[in-house]
């Protein structure tokens, strides 16, 4: 455990092999019986995702990418295929794992500190520990003189950034998050994309991030995921190629305009968008 | 501040709408004169209680004892209840659902079988107070302990929490709410089970002593009764409620000017 945690210091080494894939997703099928037949969520998933990596997956809705989110995060068993993170086939939660979600689910009656300790809470770490970095994260995310606050008196925004400090206080190596920016407004959505990719640059965690926002997954990503539904499958994998550290103006550039106009196309010739 | 002279408010104009019903009620006995086996006036209550205050307060602290006995086991035994049942397919299937049936019957008429089983003491009062107010506790809480956002469990099990910590931190604090709403069902239900005990089994409470005063036809006796079972009700009630804003000032209820209690 780490104390001054975020920086990649020197008692934590870089990920020995950065293409090895820290995920490795093989012919991963999911589906559930229902009154009408079997729902195939997820068929013939085939996916790396390596070491360091930002990865976004991006689709329609019901095209099952939370679902295989909660596959890679231990919670679902996927009906088929397998599931390896560092090269060990999932039974459960994987170690060193920091989880976002939509909604923020925290907790009412624990203020915002006591909030974000949860994580180590539940693994067993003495909050005593952690507490002086649960602080630091708070404050590097702009929560600084709201520690001791409860979630209700904070916007929707500051919410989401004490879930995403709870996500990262045991320093995780494998952060997936599911559509955690949705339900914001656009300013913040953009604010807390700008803080996301300042914080990849900093730890080079491996994130894989469900979303349905084109140019959020373009902005954030080394790679993007996409997928169709009915069932649940990839239709493609496009590497994102823009200069690192991004800034919110590179949404403006000729090759961001390329990229958005690539999946755009791909997802209305599937008949997901309908253009014009 | 502002809550405060709120609450004060508001409970004058409790205060005003009972005194002006009792001063009602008064003149409405001086002009209509009913028999006093019928209708006695409160200036007539009160004097019956002052002949004999501390007979009606041993018989009130009886009441109360055994409602209180009652609430408690019924809290011990149903919030336990409801975490097996939560916890356990087959004891939702078997437990709650037997539950669910025995509530359709009226528990009242199982009180004489609680007398012929137990005989006159305290104890089958006990068991018909916590009869009557065990499954409101049951229900609540289990609705309660259900009531979790599946993505927080999902966040606890991804750091590998284990489902007692789970239980601790995130289902038992978010169930409280719902638990409170119970306990105060139960409470007033656990008197309603005192006093059908002592009118099947007997020997004091208020239950009984209402009996008593009707078997001599003492009907301004029967109202002293009535009117402290009243007060009695109420102020447990209250206590529940009080409770219940010690253990959630976190809660939605309690954020805001509004208060529900006087």
């Amino acid at each position: 455990m780490t104390t001054n945690g975020m920086a990649a210091g020197p008692d934590r080494p870089p990920h020995p092999i950065a293409e090895a894939a820290y995920v490795a997703i093989r012919q991963v099928g999911k589906s559930y019986g229902s009154l009408k037949g079997a729902v195939h969520a997820l068929e013939g998933i085939d996916l790396d995702i390596r070491g360091g990596e930002f990865i976004s997956i991006l689709g329609p809705s019901g095209c099952g990418k939370s679902t295989l989110l909660k596959c890679i995060a231990g919670l679902e068993k996927p009906t088929s295929g397998q599931i390896q993170v560092q090269g060990k086939p999932l039974s459960g939660p994987p170690d060193r794992l920091g989880m976002v979600f939509q909604r923020d689910v925290l907790l009412d009656w624990r203020t915002v500190l006591d909030n974000v300790l949860i994580t180590a809470e539940f693994a067993h770490i003495p909050t005593a520990s952690v507490r002086e970095r649960a602080l630091q994260l708070l404050w590097r995310f702009g929560l600084k003189g709201y520690e001791d606050r409860h979630p209700w008196e904070l916007s929707g925004g500051m919410r989401q950034r004490a879930a995403i400090c709870r996500a990262l206080l045991c320093d995780p190596d494998l952060l997936l998050m599911d559509e955690p920016f949705g339900a914001l407004d656009a300013m913040t959505r953009d604010d807390l994309n700008l803080e996301l990719a300042r914080i990849w640059q900093d730890t080079r965690k491996t994130v894989a991030f469900v979303t349905h926002g084109i140019a959020e997954a373009i902005f954030l990503s080394d790679r993007v995921v996409m997928m169709d539904r009915n069932p649940g499958r990839i239709i493609e994998v496009i590497d994102i190629d823009l200069p690192r550290p991004r800034h919110l103006a590179v949404r403006e550039t000729a090759e961001f305009a390329h990229y958005v106009g690539h999946i755009r196309h791909l997802f209305t010739s599937l008949g997901l968008l309908k253009d014009g | 501040m502002m809550r405060r002279l709120q609450s004060l408010y508001e409970s004058g104009m409790v205060l005003i709408v009972l005194i002006g019903t009792l001063l009602l009620w008064e003149a409405a006995v001086f002009v209509l004169r009913p028999p006093p086996i019928i209708l006695p006036a409160p200036s007539q209550i009160w004097r019956e209680f002052l002949i004999t205050p501390g007979y009606f307060l041993q018989q009130s602290f009886s009441t109360l004892y055994t409602t209180v006995a009652g609430f408690v086991l019924a809290v011990a035994i149903g919030l336990a209840l409801a975490v097996g049942i939560v916890h356990s397919k087959f004891l939702e299937r078997t437990v709650y659902t037997l539950l669910v049936a025995l509530n359709s019957v009226p528990k009242v008429a199982l009180a004489p079988l609680f007398v012929l089983w137990m005989g006159t003491g305290i104890e089958p009062k006990i068991a018909i107070a916590l009869m009557l107010a065990l499954f409101s506790v049951v229900i609540d809480a289990v609705l309660g302990l259900r009531s979790v956002d599946p993505d927080m469990i999902n966040l606890a099990r991804a750091s590998r929490a284990s489902s007692f910590a789970i239980l601790r931190k995130i289902r038992l604090p978010n169930a409280l709410p719902s638990i409170f709403a119970g306990l105060k069902v139960a409470i007033s239900f656990a008197l309603v089970g005192t006093i059908v005990g002592e009118f099947v089994a007997g020997s004091e409470g208020l239950g009984f002593a209402i009996l008593t005063a009707q078997g001599q036809f003492d009907t301004p006796r029967v109202f002293v009764c009535l009117i402290l079972l009243g007060l009695l009700g109420t102020i447990l009630f209250y206590i529940v409620e009080f409770m219940e804003r010690l253990a959630l000032p976190w809660h939605v209820s309690q954020r805001t000017g509004h208060a529900a209690a006087p």
